[in-house]
Order: C-alpha cells, then sequence, then structure tokens
C-alpha cells in the first residue's frame, strides 16, 4: 500500500469488523466522556443492586429495616464474611480459589480459645490464631505455587484436613471462655449517636478493605496480582517472580481467615472445631463474584468484594426480618446471587470491546 | 557469488547490532532450528519470514531469551551474550513485542508499560512497595507522544481500549524500554486495513530512533513495505538474506518455499531480485 492508500484508507469507512473497532482515528470512537461514564458503570458495579434491596426490604418490612440499630446488625453479619472475601480477592485475582478459608477459620479460632485460657497470656489468643491462619495458607500457597498443584484440588483437600485438626484441637468439643479477654473485638461498638453505634467488627472489616485496596491498587504487589491474574504467561516473560506472588495471595487469605476466627471467637466466647465457619467459603467466594471479580483472574475490585457481601448481609437479614423460614432464605440467596451475576454478565457484554 | 546483488553477508550500516551463528535447537527428537544464523542492523527494520515451521518463533524466542539455544552463539554490539531469562535480554536492551500483546486486562495503560519494572516512590514508602504513579503515568505519555500513538485515558483498564489501541500501547512498551532490538512477532495479524497501516507507520517511527527492528509476519506485502532486510528462514535454517531494493512478493515466497532452489543454494547464497 503507498502512502496515498494509507490516507486514502484512512478516510475511508473502516471496511472490516476490525478496522470498525479503530478509535485513535478521528472522532469514529467513544468520547471520553463516554469512556468516564463507562468506567464509572464498571466501578459501582452491583451498588444498585444493594441498594434496591435495602430500600425494598425497608418498605417489605414495614420500616424496621434501615434504623441505625438494624444496619449495626447488618454491619456485624457482613464483617467476617468480609474479610473472608477480602482475601479470597487476593486469591481470585491470581486466577485460583481458595476453599479451606471456613476450615481455617474454625482451626484459629480453636488456637484464640485454647490459648485464651492460658492464665496471664489470653490476648496472645490473638496472635495465636493469626498464626494459625497464616500457616495453613502458606501451606496451600507452597503446594500451589511449588508443586503446581491446581488451587481447587489443594484447598479442597485442606477444607477436609483442617477442618479434621481444628475438631482434633478440642477433642471434638466446644471450648468455651466466658472471661474471654478480647471479647471486645467481637462486641463492643463504638457509639455515634444514642441507639446508634459503629460494631468493632465492621471496623476491622473496613480497616481490612481500605488495607488490600491500597496493596490492590498502590503497591507493585498489587499490579502483579492483577498481571499474575490477567496474563500469567506476560507475567513471567516480564520477570515477574509467580511463584512469590502465588505464595502470597494464599498466606493472605489463610492470615484473614485467621482473623475471621479472631473475629468468630470474640464474638461467641467459644469455638467449635466442627460447626465454626461451615460454608463460610461459599459465601466469601458469593461475595467475590457478586463484586463483579472474575473468576478466571485479573479483572475485579475489593470495593465489589465489600458491596457483594454486604448484599449478602442485607438479604440474610432482610428477609429474616421479613419472618422468610431458613429453608427459603437458602433458596432465595442462591437466586439472586445467580441471578445478580446473570445481570452484570448481560451488562459487561453490552460493553465488551474487541 | 558476490557479485549477484543483494547477497548475504553485505553489510548495510557497519556491523550487525545483533548477530546470531550456527543456532541449533532441539526439543527432544525434534531439531527446531538447524544451524539457523542472524542479523539486525541499527535504525533498520529486519523482516523474518519462513513458512509454518520453518522455525521463525523458536529463533526469535532464542534471540530474546525465552529459549536457550542448543548450541550456536550470539553477539550483540560485537560482543558474545547468552540469555538465561527474558529479563537478562531486556538489560542489555533487546525487548519484545509477543503476538497476544502481553498485556494485563485490568491494568490501566501505564502499568502495562511498566511491569516487572515499576516505578517506586523515593523513601521509605518505595521501600514498602509503593508505586511512583505519576512518574510512570508521565514516561509514559512522553513514550506514547514520542511515537504520536493518541490514547483517550491513561487511567482506564486496558481492557476497555481498542484491539488497535492495545497492540499500540504493547509497541510503545517495547520502544520505551529497547535500547537496541525490538522484535515483533506478527503484528499486524490480528488487524484492519487502517490498524495495519498504523502499525507499519509504528514500526517505521521505531526504526527512526534508531534500534533495529525485527518484524516476524506472514504478510509479504508488510514485508516489502517496511522491511530494509529479509531474512528467509526455511526448515531451521537462514536460506537467504536479501535487501529490499525492488524485490517482489513472488520473490519472497519463492524463496520461502524452495521454489527457487534452482537459482540460488541454500543456506549459502541470497537471491537475486
Amino acid at each position: 500500500m503507498s502512502e496515498a492508500d494509507e490516507k486514502a484508507a484512512t478516510a475511508a469507512v473502516p471496511a472490516s469488523p476490525a478496522a470498525a473497532s479503530a478509535t485513535i482515528i478521528g472522532g469514529a470512537g467513544l468520547s471520553s466522556r463516554q469512556v468516564q461514564i463507562r468506567s464509572v458503570i464498571q466501578a459501582i458495579g452491583m451498588l444498585p443492586v444493594l441498594i434496591i434491596l435495602a430500600i425494598a426490604f425497608h418498605y417489605l418490612g414495614e420500616g424496621r429495616f434501615l434504623t441505625g440499630q438494624n444496619l449495626s446488625i447488618v454491619a456485624q453479619q457482613a464483617a467476617i464474611n468480609c474479610v473472608l472475601g477480602a482475601g479470597m480477592t487476593f486469591v481470585i485475582l491470581t486466577g485460583g480459589i481458595d476453599l479451606s478459608v471456613g476450615s481455617m477459620l474454625a482451626a484459629s479460632a480453636m488456637s484464640a480459645l485454647i490459648v485464651s485460657l492460658v492464665p496471664g497470656f489470653g490476648l496472645l489468643g490473638v496472635p495465636a490464631a493469626l498464626l494459625t491462619g497464616l500457616f495453613f495458607g502458606l501451606l496451600n500457597g507452597s503446594l500451589v505455587a511449588f508443586a503446581g498443584l491446581p488451587p481447587f484440588i489443594v484447598t479442597l483437600g485442606s477444607l477436609t484436613a483442617v477442618r479434621g485438626l481444628a475438631r482434633l484441637m478440642g477433642s471434638d468439643s466446644t471450648i468455651f471462655n466466658p472471661d474471654l479477654s478480647f471479647a471486645a473485638i467481637g462486641n463492643a461498638t463504638i457509639p455515634i449517636t444514642s441507639g446508634f453505634g459503629i460494631p468493632v467488627l465492621a471496623i476491622i472489616a473496613l480497616v481490612v478493605i481500605v488495607a488490600s485496596w491500597f496493596v490492590l491498587r498502590r503497591t507493585v504487589l498489587g499490579v502483579w496480582i492483577y498481571a499474575v491474574g490477567g496474563n500469567p504467561a506476560a507475567a513471567r516473560l516480564s520477570g515477574i517472580k509467580v511463584w512469590r506472588i502465588l505464595l502470597f495471595v494464599y498466606a493472605v487469605s489463610g492470615l484473614l481467615a485467621g482473623l475471621g476466627g479472631v473475629m468468630s471467637a470474640a464474638r461467641l466466647f467459644a469455638a467449635n472445631g466442627l460447626q465454626l465457619g461451615q460454608s463460610y467459603e461459599l459465601d466469601a467466594i458469593a461475595a467475590v463474584i457478586l463484586g463483579g471479580t472474575s473468576f478466571v483472574g485479573g479483572i475485579g475490585s475489593i470495593w465489589g468484594t465489600l458491596i457483594g457481601a454486604l448484599i449478602i448481609a442485607v438479604l440474610s437479614n432482610g428477609l429474616t426480618l421479613l419472618g422468610v423460614s431458613d429453608i427459603w432464605q437458602f433458596i432465595v440467596k442462591g437466586l439472586v446471587i445467580i441471578g445478580a451475576v446473570a445481570l452484570d454478565r448481560a451488562r459487561l457484554q453490552g460493553n465488551a470491546r474487541t | 557469488m558476490t557479485t549477484v546483488p543483494a547477497v548475504p553477508n553485505v553489510t548495510p550500516k557497519g556491523d550487525a547490532i545483533l548477530q546470531a551463528r550456527g543456532i541449533v535447537k532441539r526439543f527432544g527428537h525434534v531439531e527446531a532450528l538447524r544451524g539457523a544464523d542472524f542479523d539486525a542492523y541499527a535504525g533498520e527494520v529486519t523482516a523474518l519470514i519462513g513458512d509454518n515451521g520453518a522455525g521463525k518463533s523458536t529463533l526469535v524466542k532464542i534471540l530474546s531469551g525465552v529459549y536457550a539455544a542448543t548450541s550456536g552463539q550470539m553477539t550483540v554490539d560485537g560482543k558474545p551474550v547468552s540469555f538465561a531469562s527474558p529479563s537478562d535480554a531486556h538489560a542489555i536492551g533487546i525487548e519484545t513485542v509477543y503476538q497476544d500483546l502481553s498485556v494485563c486486562p485490568d491494568l490501566s495503560p501505564s502499568a502495562n508499560m511498566f511491569m516487572g519494572r515499576e516505578a517506586l516512590r523515593p523513601g521509605l514508602l518505595g521501600r514498602l512497595g509503593f508505586l511512583d504513579n505519576p512518574t510512570m503515568r508521565r514516561e509514559s505519555a512522553v513514550a506514547f507522544q514520542k511515537l504520536k500513538v493518541a490514547l483517550k485515558d491513561m487511567d482506564a483498564p486496558i481492557a476497555s481500549l481498542s484491539g488497535g489501541q492495545r497492540q499500540s500501547v504493547a509497541i510503545c512498551r517495547a520502544a520505551m524500554w529497547a535500547k537496541r532490538v525490538v522484535f515483533m512477532d506478527e503484528p499486524t495479524a490480528a488487524l484492519g486495513v487502517v490498524q495495519t497501516a498504523r502499525t507499519l507507520d509504528l514500526i517505521r517511527r521505531i526504526r527512526d530512533t534508531g534500534v533495529a527492528v525485527v518484524l516476524i509476519s506472514h504478510n509479504m506485502r508488510d514485508v516489502i513495505q517496511v522491511a530494509d532486510t529479509v531474512e528467509v528462514l526455511r526448515l531451521g535454517r537462514r536460506i537467504a538474506s536479501m535487501r529490499n531494493t525492488g524485490i517482489t512478493v513472488p520473490d519472497l515466497v519463492g524463496a520461502m518455499t524452495g521454489a527457487l532452489d534452482a537459482v540460488a543454494e541454500p543456506g549459502e547464497q541470497g537471491v537475486a531480485a
């Protein structure tokens, strides 16, 4: 093609479908305003669903939903799932999955209570739980990063094995500590007005979300996490040590499961290796997926996970408020998750570019 | 033999910046390269062509540090080199634009430009791994401007850009870091007519900055449009090296498929245009 032909081709209507997507030329593409609107829509994601649910429950529940007291309960209910979901976001962003968070939470809560019963050193229950979670997370991470085993298989194994260990730790019984030294973590509220306060659990969850956002969007580590999930081959070729990133994300997931263990131990003054944290991994995964994070990795945001966790908590709370039975709650929750993600998929396909 | 115009070993502008001799690569029993030679010159576009299975991709992967050669020598600026990883090649200024572009969808153009080589904040924050986003954005903008690439949004995730723009980012990334050689693997394969023309322009602009551009392509018309030299691989060997002065598509196809063997002796001789 000669110089003149090129110019002609530039001026002409794009002939092939691929050329039709050329946005650099002239004004053929989107205006920057359209790009902005699009990115805002992408960022807010499921927020409208959350707001609609809240308003609907408020009217159906005759004004009982959007009260300071009830919102504080919702925040408390969402907190642990939020923390687990944050860890899960790291893992899913690399294209992995962590099915063992519920079991790690149980084992960590057991550690917390066992150590909390040591006279004079009760507060050490907190680091004990965190280290327990971190240990199992590193174990998962090593198997994925060094042995190259599929994350689903590794964490399916530890889902079962760590659950067994959690039961073993308490000889398969419930451990109580009515004088738990760190009970404030689970039960204290920071009063804002009379009748409304922010639970410490919710503050912890928010701190975890904000810290995760900083790591994901403001540090090298975060860029590498997105790179490893978005294009593993490219990450490797650009000199990123992929094994380090994988080890890190599973360690974070374990550590945050440990924190979740502290939170639920503190809330309940007790831990039971068999029951605690059962199927929490599913709620955490649901929160991440509701938040718009792609299951194949590389795309997603931690704010989405926060909104996802809130949607799940609002559903549970709202349905209970309306007197819907536990059985129907399961059914409705499952359908809302599928429906919300289907909606999201449809919306994104509308925006899809070649 | 030396009187034939456009034959191998006619050095166009002094010595080759990148030179490979007798590169052999075996994968088990398969011999992908059987003593391939290659030369690329600063400030020139060298096209590397060959039929499927000729060994183009393997050769490029060896020259850019992705694979290690089974045997053979490489020199850069006349000095022998060997690469254990792409990072080694990056360190001496050799970059590659892969066919899949090697970009990460949810990262901004500037984050993609600096992938694996991020700029960090000064002081303690930098040691903690905090990114210096303003610097990366500014330097990316300079790189885009230098190559006359206009992006709508420097902060939007790259997945929201068009295919052509994504490719511009990948090419600008290579150009920004390359001090000596840029390899481009089939840069126009997925593009329409207009975008192809723009990409070829981009290739010329990178060449004009003084680095060596190596273009791997199946599209003979593209090759004739931009190449200064054409290196032809067949069955794992360099079969011809031609200056792009009046060569035609049939010449290139003939050299690739061996139809011109009667005219030029394989491995030794170039193809007269």
